[in-house]
């Protein structure tokens, strides 16, 4: 078992969960309240990395964090190194792959949030992050509990990306997807069981928890 | 006073009025669909335009500009002095009752807010329910805590739109004289909405007649419902 690998992955999930939900709470309720045909672009973009192939978007990230690029030379100047091929460039990768799997549960959760609430706190003057702290947060849980799982779960899955953007560098950048496909193609499948079996079974726990969390509140609504 | 001038198309629905509501206490009266929900929300504030179509709308109270889309001025629902209660008790369903009434007291602080919360909870007869949760409550109740909750802040116009259709008729019009006296009392102006003639006929000063999104009438309750008034004696004769 690659104990380094597993550290790094949860690593990697725990700061890419806690950097999305920064991220995505201000970002799905600008959509749900706000108005105008750019929310509608912004949606769209929010939900590109879905239909995207990861290799696809690790390729743009590689490049766009690279020398080839004023912006990769420009945060190479800041940082003293460059993104790709660092944990903090998986970081980066990271948050743009599983932008959708935050912001759509609470795109859909502060949506459910009755409008006539939403209008009374307004009128009774409530600022939009008031109104997302005392009435969203509260009231769509649900949806902010499923946002952070999967966001979690995708991160620690996550191959495509990793591998474009990261390479396979031990302590830095060599997460369990990584080992796995390193013991496939090494032909050790005894260990490569035992570490698809720890990506499977985090899933499935994770899973569960939120669908027995949501029976026990006593319904089905995101 | 409130000085209002609307030209507003909702699909089909086309809103014409342009009056001067000079009473403390007013009543537009129409059946429903007539637009007074419409004409409430865009006094508040809420309804706010994304249609290609030209509109014009202009709310003024006490000569402050609240709205002018000529000029591109439209005021947040939340910096109007204006609160509104509807129909529908629209209290926050995870908060107690002291929670919700003081949700638009957060200038005060906490032992203001909470002297305030029963001032008010007294006033609408419900400082008994003060520590329920809203689902604890019954629709009448709801509509009572709403009504708190709307007028705690000290808004300079309150705009009731049917607030009290889950009270019985006797608790219904307590609870209007009450509140009316407590408006006069306090500079508050009111402008309720209702398809209720009594309750038209039981409070109001001014009636604004409201039918398919036009005004067609504005004056004393005795003269714009006379119709209405004799309609309802012969139903008791």
């Amino acid at each position: 078992m690659d104990w380094q690998a597993l550290a790094l992955t949860l690593k990697l999930a725990t700061v890419t969960t806690a950097i999305l939900l920064a991220v995505a709470v201000p970002l799905a309720a600008w959509l749900v309240l706000g108005r105008g045909r750019w929310l509608a672009v912004v949606e769209a973009l929010a939900a590109l990395p879905l239909v995207l192939p990861p290799t696809v978007l690790g390729f743009f990230l590689l490049v766009l964090l690279g020398p080839r690029t004023s912006f990769g030379r420009g945060i190479t100047a800041m940082l003293g190194h460059p993104l790709a091929f660092s944990f903090e460039g998986l970081v980066v990768g990271s948050v743009i792959y599983s932008l959708p799997f935050a912001v759509q549960p609470l795109v859909a959760g502060f949506a459910a949030v009755e409008p006539a609430l939403v209008d009374a706190a307004r009128l009774l003057g409530a600022s939009p992050a008031r109104i997302v702290t005392t009435l969203f947060v509260p009231l769509a849980s649900r949806s902010l509990i499923a946002a952070a799982v999967l966001s979690f779960l995708h991160t620690m899955g996550e191959f495509g990306v990793v591998l474009m953007l990261g390479g396979d560098i031990p302590g830095a950048t060599r997460t369990l997807s990584i080992v796995l496909y390193n013991q496939v193609e090494n032909f050790d499948y005894a260990a490569a069981n035992r570490t698809a079996a720890i990506l499977l079974a985090s899933s499935a726990i994770a899973l569960a928890a939120i669908y027995l969390g949501g029976r026990s509140r006593g319904g089905r609504r995101a | 006073m409130l000085e209002l001038a609307f030209d507003v198309r909702r699909g089909s629905f086309h809103l014409q009025v342009e009056c001067r509501f000079a009473s403390q206490w007013t009543v537009v009266f129409g059946p429903s669909g007539a637009g007074k929900s419409t004409l409430l929300r865009m006094i508040a504030g809420l309804e706010l335009s994304e249609s290609s179509q030209p509109q014009r709308a202009r709310v003024l109270l006490d000569s402050r500009l609240l709205t002018d889309s000529a000029r591109g001025i439209r005021l947040r629902p939340g910096h109007r002095k204006t609160t509104m209660v509807a129909q529908q008790s629209a209290l926050f369903p995870h908060m107690s009752v002291a929670a919700n009434v003081a949700y638009g007291l957060r200038f005060l602080d906490r032992a203001s807010q909470s002297a305030r919360v029963e001032e008010m909870l007294r006033l609408v007869d419900a400082l008994r329910l003060i520590h329920r949760r809203p689902r604890e409550l019954s629709g009448g109740e709801a509509q009572r805590i709403a009504l708190a909750r709307a007028l705690a802040p000290g808004p300079r116009l309150l705009l009731l739109d049917e607030p009290f259709s889950a009270l019985d008729g006797a608790a219904s019009d307590a609870l209007l004289i009450r509140l009316k006296d407590w408006a006069v009392e306090h500079g508050v102006q009111t402008v309720m909405a209702t398809h209720d003639a009594t309750d038209a006929l039981a409070t109001a000063a001014e009636v604004a007649l409201l039918h398919e999104g036009r005004l067609v009438a504005l004056g004393p309750a005795a003269e714009v419902l006379a119709d209405e008034r004799e309609r309802l004696q012969s139903r008791l004769n």
